[in-house]
């Protein structure tokens, strides 16, 4: 009934204007770190109907990653219009297994488009590509980055320009930066490193430094139990419970930017998503530097992808091509890299020249990027909710002395085995 | 004739009730018997399979005893302050309309603003409970992060957040009571707490069996808080099974499994509904 009324509401403006009718491209996006950023979405979204009459832009902010995911795909199963998306790079594996989208490889056909794909970092291809197409165009994506306080620095002696460049050195610098008040309350922490949330993400920085990723690039199994990352977990539990510079028990991703704007941590890991709120709140200079290596350097990558779905007609694929095409301009990337912090996607947003006026300015913001070189995708599988669940659950009981890594870690390797053998 | 305009007046009920509650609790029924369904892999039948791994469930097993200990926690605490809030702004003190408002205050906040308020109590160091904790020379706790103290955190929150609710209904049963009771009672020289307990407290009864099932829904209804505070973390140790659910269906996407959890929480609550209102229903005195 709605169907057929909206049929012949259509109709009688067909009939009523010979003009083209606009193609609407409906968006969902996610927003997981700090700053007013649904106006700057917005913002982008009028600019871009401006300079593409025929194109309406309906943006809908929907929450963090997750809750993204959720709607889109409740909205897809509802029957209701959602073109396009930006949705968790690592959604991928889920995506394909509900058949939802498409590659832009179908789409980008022209040898233009042919270009704009090849026109990213590879680093961050990596998540968004399977059996040789991409499906996931990067948009706002990140890697985490060491955030350090000089001003806590110079006061525990330390060099302020000089941030930790391996595992030892961190160690030693966080118990120099650890302060105690009289009756020996640690006033500051050494450093700090979220473990709610994102928990196997930060793991797999501390994996990827002691030589291991976490899982195949198929996607279908998991290296959750070797020795070195067995090591690494060690490491980071060691943290808090040998060397006393980090708190004991698990710390929230949430509220970590305040304990570190607050001066409560010398240093933190966290995403480059956050360096624009940083850099709004601290009243001390900061430093921002890549993470220190074990065997190696090594952050994962992170963030969101602009995804496709298959229930577009041709029309609205064109536009939503445009769309994305526009929103990834190496201009737009640099507004968004420093709108927020997140590192522009693409070599040539570093080369226009409000970039390369911030960042000379901010040469903080050019860290993650150069951090690419030892970057590796985020943990990603099939049936990924239960197998990063499984990660998360293993390194907060080891965090809170509930398990030796060694256990908590061969027990959730055990688990993964069983849920990945299918895909095999 | 009469016969169809009596059916016609319970239609729009029967459609809501049916549509609504019938046709979903049948529906989770059937999805449980079936195994989760991609495009690729399609779903099949498989009997009572997701029951059987439910056994093998360590996670399920925890969240059950985790909602046990958090309905513990939070019933008879945010009952026996309802009813001590409402008696003491039953009285005729000073500014009686604002303590009554300050009561309710929780209240009429969503539980997604109340968490991200506690969530600020609880930081470690930066946080209102860490910071008041310094002035007397307390260390700083890493509240919820720290397996055994984050159900009780949420415990607290959850007093805090339902009192004022229930305040709202012993309140409202407390003006229905005759004063000639008091009077009476104050000539013969009962004392207060006689007074109320064997005047009062039966008197509030019906209101207490009311309020009970209420709390005791909410206790595994009410998961919001979750999502801004714990995630469930760490470890699981303040996953509740409502939250254990959503994982499953949306963060798992296994559909047929959520489904066979919800089964388990709607026998769960319709068996404490249940005995609630026999075994109580003996002791509550209607007027």
């Amino acid at each position: 009934m709605k169907r057929l009324l909206a049929l012949l509401l259509t109709g009688m403006l067909l009939g009523a204007s010979p003009a083209r009718a606009d193609t609407e491209l409906t968006f969902y996006y996610p927003i997981a770190v700090g700053g007013p950023l649904t106006k700057v979405i917005d913002g982008l979204a009028r600019q871009f109907e401006k300079e593409h009459p025929g194109i309406k832009v309906n943006p809908i902010y929907a929450g963090n990653y997750d809750d993204a995911r959720i709607k889109a795909l409740a909205a897809l199963k509802a029957g209701q219009p959602a073109q396009i998306s930006v949705l968790f790079s690592i959604d991928l594996y889920e995506l394909l297994e509900q058949d939802v989208i498409l590659p832009w490889d179908d789409i980008a056909t022209s040898a233009d488009d042919k270009d704009w794909l090849k026109a990213f970092y590879p680093a961050l291809m990596a998540n968004g590509t399977y059996k040789g197409k991409v499906y996931g165009i990067p948009f706002q994506r990140s890697t985490i980055v060491l955030y350090w306080n000089k001003d806590a620095f110079k006061e525990a002696g330390l060099d302020p320009e000089r941030p930790p460049a391996n595992w030892n050195e961190m160690t030693q610098m966080a118990a120099k930066l650890v302060k105690k008040d009289a009756s020996g309350n640690v006033q500051r922490w050494g450093v700090m490193v979220p473990s709610t949330g994102y928990a196997y993400w930060m793991f797999q920085a501390f994996a990827r430094q002691n030589g291991h990723d976490l899982m195949n690039k198929e996607g279908n199994r998991t290296n959750y139990a070797h020795p070195d990352v067995i090591a690494a977990l060690q490491y980071w539990r060691d943290l808090g419970a040998k060397h006393k510079v980090m708190p004991e028990g698990t710390i929230e991703w949430g509220t970590l930017r305040q304990a570190f704007t607050e001066g409560k941590t010398a240093m933190m890991w966290h995403t480059t998503g956050n360096l624009t709120a940083v850099k709004d709140t601290a009243k001390f200079p900061f430093g921002v530097a890549m993470l220190p290596a074990s065997k190696q350097r090594g952050s994962p990558t992170g963030g969101g992808n602009f995804y496709i779905f298959k229930k577009t007609t041709p029309e609205e694929r064109n536009a939503a091509l445009a769309f994305v095409k526009w929103m990834t301009t190496p201009e737009r990337a640099a507004d968004w890299s420093i709108a927020t912090g997140y590192v522009a996607t693409r070599p040539g947003a570093y080369e226009t020249a409000k970039l390369k006026e911030y960042t000379a300015g901010f040469p903080q913001a050019v860290v993650a990027r150069d951090q690419f070189n030892f970057a590796t995708p985020e943990l990603s599988t099939f049936q990924t909710g239960r197998v990063r669940k499984l990660l998360d659950d293993a390194i907060q009981a080891s965090l809170t002395g509930q398990k030796a890594p060694a256990d908590a870690l061969k027990a959730a390797q055990q688990e993964a085995e069983r849920l990945l053998k299918p895909y095999r | 004739m009469r016969h169809v305009y009596g059916w016609l007046l319970l239609l729009p009920a029967a459609v809501l009730l049916i549509g609504f509650t019938h046709y979903p609790a049948a529906a989770t029924l059937l999805d449980s018997l079936f195994s989760s369904g991609t495009v690729v892999r399609p779903s099949r039948f498989v009997g009572v399979d997701n029951y059987a791994a439910l056994a093998d469930d360590p996670i399920f097993t925890q969240v059950l005893w985790n909602n046990f200990w958090f309905a513990l926690g939070t019933i008879p605490a945010s009952i026996a302050l309802a009813m001590l809030m409402a008696i003491w702004v039953n009285d005729r003190l000073a500014a009686r309309t604002l303590v009554r408002m300050a009561y309710f205050t929780p209240t009429i906040l969503p539980m997604i603003a109340v968490a991200n308020i506690w969530l600020f109590f609880y930081t470690p160091q930066i946080g209102l409970l860490d910071q008041l904790g310094a002035l007397f020379g307390a260390p700083s706790h890493n509240w919820l992060g720290d397996p055994h103290t984050v159900m009780g955190c949420l415990v607290a929150m959850t007093i805090w957040k339902e009192a004022g609710f229930f305040m709202i209904f012993y309140l409202a049963a407390l003006q229905s009571l005759p004063p000639e009771l008091e009077e009476a009672a104050k000539i013969e020289g009962a004392s207060r707490w006689y007074f109320f307990r064997r005047v009062t407290f039966p008197l509030l009864m019906p209101t207490t069996l009311f309020v009970l099932v209420n709390a005791t829904i909410n206790s595994f209804k009410l998961v919001d808080h979750l999502f801004i505070l714990t995630k469930g973390g760490p470890n699981n140790a303040s996953n509740l099974l409502l939250y254990y659910i959503y994982q499953v269906a949306f963060s798992f996407f296994d559909t047929s499994y959520a489904a066979t959890l919800t089964v388990i929480l709607l026998l769960l609550l319709a068996t404490l509904a249940l005995v609630q209102f026999q075994l109580i229903e003996k002791r509550v005195h209607y007027r």
